[in-house]
């Protein structure tokens, strides 16, 4: 269909010193519908105090088919996890 | 609040066996499954069947309380209701966009529920007919949401689960809300608590219904328990809404309507009478009272907003294309 409304991504932020967090998505004709309609939507019971709406379209996803190659690189680097390396216990906590 | 028991899914599906058998140890293992994870065609087509129904229950159970909202007896009342059918359609919003995931349109899905194709629960296609029967939904009808929904947290797909998560915080308030309109009306005059106790009987065996058929007669049953979409039978879970909703009908004062129904220490539970799945077919089929008048409602808001959906799409294209000329000055 040519005229669906575009989807967005909601990402809500509950309080300050925390990070915005991916609630959901929901569509609408343009980012200041998209914006009103996340608050009516996703923050009913003050779950936010900043929301950021994305298009969906702008967001490039891993591809989960190739997710064992892909994240192939950082499985065997147990030299980057600090029990790699051995400090006798006399040193204290480190 | 919840569809019934899902009606007419398809849990077919043709993949190889080695396919199948590594997806199902995947689901046996409590992992998750993603959108974009490679899933069997029967899983898809359940999901999206399923949380179809459930999102137009949603959207289609705002219509009976709506029904209530001007006519609401106190500012109290009419803020609390307005505030519960707001939160329906919110979960029907969520509900949505999850279904949505599983590669299917709003516009699809809402087609299909004005066309018929899809269905949406049966309970709401019976009448509101007085202020007591606001106080029996939110009592019964969002108490057996509940215990079909606090499963469905669990579900296998992530998006559904994450979806339930959010819909169960919001549903408490909803069934507290209708067991305190009954709590009042029980402890009114006897017109009052007469009209709670004919609210009951009318709404006792369709809430008894939003379960599904017996265990022995739902076919697509078991395919969802293996995929862990369901984690308990029809059964188990109408088992656990009358044991827990007896004694709140024998705390308000009221009788459910089943000369049957009493408690059998034996099993732990309470025993209840037939129940009319005659009746339950013929609702779901199109023989109630409301459900000419429930697609009509849902057509005429679908057609009415047309124009507001058009004229917001070239709004926003008009916008843009301004903001591509500013930038180009």
């Amino acid at each position: 269909m040519i005229n669906e409304t575009p989807l967005w991504e909601v990402f809500i932020r509950q309080r300050n010193g925390l990070s915005h967090r991916h609630v959901g998505s929901l569509h609408a004709a343009d980012e200041a519908l998209a914006l009103s309609a996340a608050r009516d939507v996703y923050t009913r019971r003050g779950e936010g105090g900043s929301i950021w709406v994305v298009p969906s379209s702008a967001i490039t996803a891993s591809d989960p088919d190739h997710t064992d190659e892909f994240f192939d690189p950082a499985e065997d680097k147990i030299y980057r996890h600090p029990t790699f390396y051995d400090i006798p216990d006399d040193v204290g906590h480190m | 609040m919840y569809a019934q028991g899902l009606i007419g899914a398809d849990g077919r599906t043709d993949e190889t066996p080695e396919f199948l058998a590594a997806f199902k140890a995947r689901i046996d293992a409590e992992e998750k499954i993603e959108p974009k994870d490679a899933m069997p065609e029967g899983y898809r087509r359940t999901l999206i069947r399923q949380i179809g129904q459930h999102a137009h229950s949603e959207i289609v159970g705002m219509l009976p309380e709506g029904n209530w909202i001007t006519r609401a007896p106190s500012l109290k009342r009419k803020a609390a209701l307005l505030a519960k059918v707001q939160d329906e359609g919110g979960h029907g919003l969520y509900l949505y966009a999850a279904a949505e995931t599983l590669g299917v349109s709003r516009e699809e899905m809402t087609e299909e529920l004005l066309d018929g194709r899809a269905k949406y629960s049966s309970i709401f296609n019976y009448p509101t007919l007085t202020w007591a029967d606001i106080g029996t939904i939110g009592w019964l009808v969002d108490g057996a949401a509940i215990m079909n929904q606090i499963p469905l947290c669990r579900c296998s797909f992530g998006p559904y689960a994450r979806a339930m998560i959010r819909v169960c915080k919001e549903e408490s308030f909803h069934q507290r809300q209708g067991y305190e309109i009954m709590l009042t009306l029980c402890r009114g005059t006897q017109a009052q608590k007469d009209m709670a106790q004919d609210a009951l009987n009318r709404w006792w065996w369709p809430s008894l219904m939003m379960f599904g058929p017996h265990d022995a007669d739902s076919t697509h049953s078991d395919q969802s328990m293996a995929w862990k979409i369901k984690r308990f039978s029809n059964d188990e879970l109408r088992q656990k809404f009358i044991d827990a909703t007896v004694p709140q009908a024998e705390f308000l004062g009221l009788t459910v309507p089943d000369p049957e129904c009493k408690w059998n220490e034996a099993k732990g539970g309470y025993d209840h009478g037939p129940i009319d799945w005659d009746e339950f077919w013929r609702v779901v089929k199109g023989g109630g009272v409301m459900n000419r008048e429930r697609i009509a409602a849902r057509k005429k808001a679908w057609d009415d907003g047309a124009w507001v959906r058009e004229a917001a799409l070239v709004h926003a294209e008009k916008r843009k294309a301004r903001k591509a000329a500013m930038a180009a000055e």
